[in-house]
């Protein structure tokens, strides 16, 4: 605790008009984990951005053990011993090599490593590197594109540290870790800690950060709004720091349900899972939720059109609901928002209106012809009604922020009525203002539809949902009404048998 | 969290009230990359008003869009490809093949002009069906499948005549001659000129590239079909996960290209009045070019209709200007080459500009 590992002075950053780090000043000592926390939009991208060379701040300064830090590439920051794992697993590891080259890619990266590979030394020294970060389990020759996310997102830590960094930034490193898998990382950073690193924690997840963190800093509209250390930290005052007010809990009325939209009979979702049988009412909002690898992803498929299910059958308003292709399922009134937007959902060539119009064209005008003006008309409703952060309509869709973009993507499938409208982590990478917004109006706007919302944390589970089904090996577990909820009943059902449920998210992965 | 992209955001809020320089300098900036090549072919063509006597007038920029009618043709079809994010590398193939055809239904089967023109456009539908087929069932890469495509039409076109050129009077293969010839309306597509205050002034190929321009345009641009194939170029996934069918739109998109391709072939045919086994092979090359220039026109950083119409024009002005100047000949394909690496630059250090916050 008592060295200094960096010290930020009063760094400045702005992107035209848009200042986003007003004189941020933050020490980070030595053998510490820091948690930070802050909205979307809050800049906590661009101070890791910079801090790993992506970004050259507009003014202060930043010390690195005392000597001076301004690098001007990642390289440059890696080299001075600040290492980042980004969010985007991807953007971490290497799938078409093993992992042995993965670990040592920055070695082999480097000028003085010669021009030939010498395998037999990059074997050795990748298996050392794995060893040390208790990664024994996962043979380094290995193809990365073999492994699961958990163990890339492992390797893309691993790789970090084999340039012994005095700084280590993780940014939301368990976004898609289960919890056996986050607690290996833990245990990973515990190791990290002893041996003197300071550690930058970035996460949207209390519960991590109450796991790891020995302080937690809160930052908003690019500042630091606070710092909390101490035997005792106070959370709550973080989170009000974040977000300029309390938390508070979210009340939910459940309404009568109405008659069931959408019945699943004995459905098979993988040829050897368990049979499970599902209804979801009119008026009703089910969640689902589970470990990753339970199937909640298949479920969703399946009801989309996209991977019909092995076995038993689907009724839509009482009758067969078999959709081929998701056109099929829209034209029936089934609409789903999916998970991870940037590739499955977002259209980055268009704005905002035009991202929110894409699956209703047709009715946007007479034959083939779009009405603009309609079409404008309708995503300035919606930007009204979802309160999405934007100048106009015409906004590039890749200028809002996360919660926002996640809100046109909202906004893009309440626009027409629907019969079911299935969610697919809709508060994800979305910060608690955002996140409480959507909740909102989904809750809003759940008359005379079935909606299925699929979360795997419970948190975003008890603030949105009349029913909670849990999923356990591609099948409804078990199932609760969101009323006086006994927590832990939730969690036992969520986690099933603790040995049982990293072997199966892992295999499934 | 990122630079704004669009120039006319500063007029529009409010809460702008302490412009920064910086900002002003930015939307300069946006502003000549938004104009710039429109800038550039306006400088062009005054300059060559200005020192190429003969530039300025009426038959000259006649001559100029004459010049570009057919590669203007086959470019706009490709921008189609391009747009759903693939790429067609047969559309010059399928119009000398088209050229072909036409010359051996009128010439040897001695069809009327109508037969000919029905079985020139079935089969550039039918070759742009096949490729996106290729592409779309078997997964064979665009820039692959249309490869190959264009060797498979490169000898094909040979084998009806044992790789002779096609024109009345020859000796085919079985010792008869040709008797048939090309019908005089059939010619007329691409000799015939109309006046317009001008006696003879407009040919009709020109009329043919600017109502398909107009018409390809109007189609990417205002009906949702265009805007579907917009979203399935920039996310394909995201696209198909709105229901949209992404594997009609991209047929779709092969098969207007081949068929525009058969098109530019046709127009070949009625201009040359033969089958010549020789002629077209720049077709793709320009067209391909004319497509990708279209990218920096506004500012784009995408295919689209009206770029491509203008990068065929400026190619069309840059040629006959130097060619008025006394340039020679041989070096037209290295002013195209280098026109088309400057477009290019322009394109995607802007794209770069637009996503490099992120």
């Amino acid at each position: 605790m008592s060295t200094l590992s960096c010290r930020i002075s009063a760094i400045d950053k702005a992107f035209g008009d848009n200042r986003v780090l007003r004189k941020l000043s933050l020490d980070l000592p030595a053998g510490t984990v820091t948690a930070l926390m802050g909205a979307n939009g809050a800049g906590k991208s661009t101070l890791v951005k910079i801090l790993s060379g992506v970004h050259a701040r507009d003014g202060g300064s930043i010390e690195l053990l005392g000597a001076p830090f301004a690098p001007a590439t990642p390289s440059q920051a890696i080299r001075a011993g600040v290492v980042t794992v980004h969010q985007n697993i991807n953007d971490g590891v290497i799938p078409d090599l093993d992992v042995a080259s993965n670990l040592m890619i920055d070695q082999l990266a480097e000028r003085q490593y010669g021009f030939m590979i010498k395998r037999a030394r990059l074997l050795a020294e990748a298996s050392k590197v794995a060893a040390r970060m208790g990664l024994d389990d996962i043979d380094v020759r290995t193809q990365v594109s073999e492994l699961g996310v958990a163990d890339r997102q492992l390797i893309a830590i691993a790789r970090a540290m084999a340039h012994e960094p005095k700084l280590l930034i993780l940014d939301e490193p368990t976004s898609s870790l289960s919890a056996a898998e986050a607690e290996r990382l833990f245990t990973l950073i515990e190791t990290l800690k002893s041996h003197g690193v300071a550690i930058l924690y970035i996460s949207h997840r209390m519960s991590d950060i109450r796991r790891i963190a020995d302080r937690v800093v809160s930052m908003r509209d690019g500042e630091i709004s606070g710092v909390f250390e101490g035997p005792e930290i106070d959370y709550e005052g973080a989170v009000q720091a974040m977000l300029g007010h309390r938390m508070t809990e979210v009340d939910i009325t459940i309404p009568p349900a109405g008659q069931p939209v959408v019945s699943l009979r004995d459905v098979r979702l993988k040829v050897d899972s368990p049979a499970f049988s599902l209804d979801l009412g009119d008026n009703e909002i089910v969640v689902v939720t589970g470990l990753l690898g339970s199937g909640k992803t298949a479920l969703a498929q399946a009801l989309f059109g996209m991977a019909p299910p092995h076995a038993g059958t689907v009724l839509l308003d009482g009758k067969p609901f078999a959709p081929k292709s998701p056109g099929d399922a829209v034209r029936r009134g089934v609409f789903m928002s999916p998970k991870d937007r940037a590739s499955n959902a977002v259209i980055q060539d268009f704005d905002l209106a035009r991202n929110m119009t894409v699956p209703f064209l047709s009715r946007y005008g007479r034959l083939a012809f779009i009405d603009r003006r309609k079409e404008r008309r309708t995503a300035q409703d919606m930007i009204d009604t979802l309160s999405i952060v934007c100048q106009s309509e015409t906004d590039g869709i890749g200028t809002l922020s996360g919660g926002n973009q996640q809100k046109v993507m909202l906004g893009r499938w309440l626009a027409q009525p629907s019969r079911l409208l299935i969610l697919d982590e809709p508060f994800q990478g979305v910060d608690i203002r955002a996140r409480r917004d959507i909740g909102r109006k989904i809750r809003e706007t759940a008359r005379d539809r079935a909606t299925l919302v699929l979360v795997a944390e419970l948190d975003e589970a008890f603030e949105i949902a009349d029913r909670i089904v849990v999923f356990h090996d591609h099948a409804a577990a078990a199932e609760f009404r969101n009323e006086n909820i006994d927590v832990n009943a939730v969690l036992a059902a969520v986690t099933g048998s603790p040995a049982d449920a990293r072997g199966k998210s892992r295999q499934a992965a | 969290m990122s630079v704004d992209s669009t120039p006319d955001q500063t007029t529009g809020d409010g809460s702008a009230t302490d412009a920064l320089p910086q900002r002003r300098r930015a939307t300069l900036v946006d502003h000549a990359i938004r104009y710039g090549f429109l800038g550039l072919l306006l400088g062009l063509i005054v300059f060559f008003s200005i020192f190429a006597s003969g530039f300025a007038g009426p038959r000259s920029a006649v001559f100029i869009f004459q010049s570009v009618a057919i590669t203007g043709i086959l470019a706009l079809g490709v921008t189609c490809t391009l747009v759903v994010g693939g790429f067609d590398l047969s559309i010059g193939s399928v119009a000398t093949s088209s050229m072909m055809l036409a010359a051996y239904m009128m010439v040897i089967l001695e069809q009327s002009a109508f037969v000919t023109i029905l079985a020139c456009l079935a089969m550039g539908a039918f070759i742009g069906l096949v490729n996106g087929l290729l592409i779309v069932k078997t997964k064979v890469p665009d820039l692959l499948a249309t490869l190959g495509m264009m060797f498979l039409l490169v000898g094909l076109q040979r084998i009806p005549t044992e790789g002779r050129s096609i024109a009345t009077g020859m000796t085919l293969p079985d010792g008869s001659t040709a008797e048939g010839t090309f019908s005089p309306f059939f010619l007329a597509m691409g000799r015939h000129r109309i006046d317009l205050v001008l006696e003879n002034l407009i040919p009709v190929s020109v009329i043919f590239l600017i109502v398909i321009g107009i018409l390809v345009w109007i189609f990417l641009e205002m009906t949702r079909h265009g805007r579907l194939m917009y979203a399935i170029g920039s996310n394909e996934r995201a696209a198909s996960l709105t229901g949209t069918n992404v594997n009609k739109y991209k047929i779709m998109a092969y098969m207007i290209s081949g068929t525009l391709a058969s098109v530019g072939g046709m127009l070949l045919a009625a201009r040359l009045g033969r089958g010549d086994i020789a002629s077209g092979t720049n077709l793709l090359l320009d067209a391909v070019a004319a497509a990708l220039i279209g990218f920096a026109v506004l500012g784009a950083a995408k295919p689209n209709a009206f770029g491509t119409a203008m990068g065929a024009l400026f190619v069309g002005i840059l040629l006959q200007g130097l060619t008025m100047m006394n340039a020679p000949y041989y070096t037209q394909d290295f002013i195209k080459g280098l026109v088309l690496v400057i477009a290019l630059v322009f394109t995607f250090s802007l794209s770069a500009r637009k996503t490099g916050s992120h």
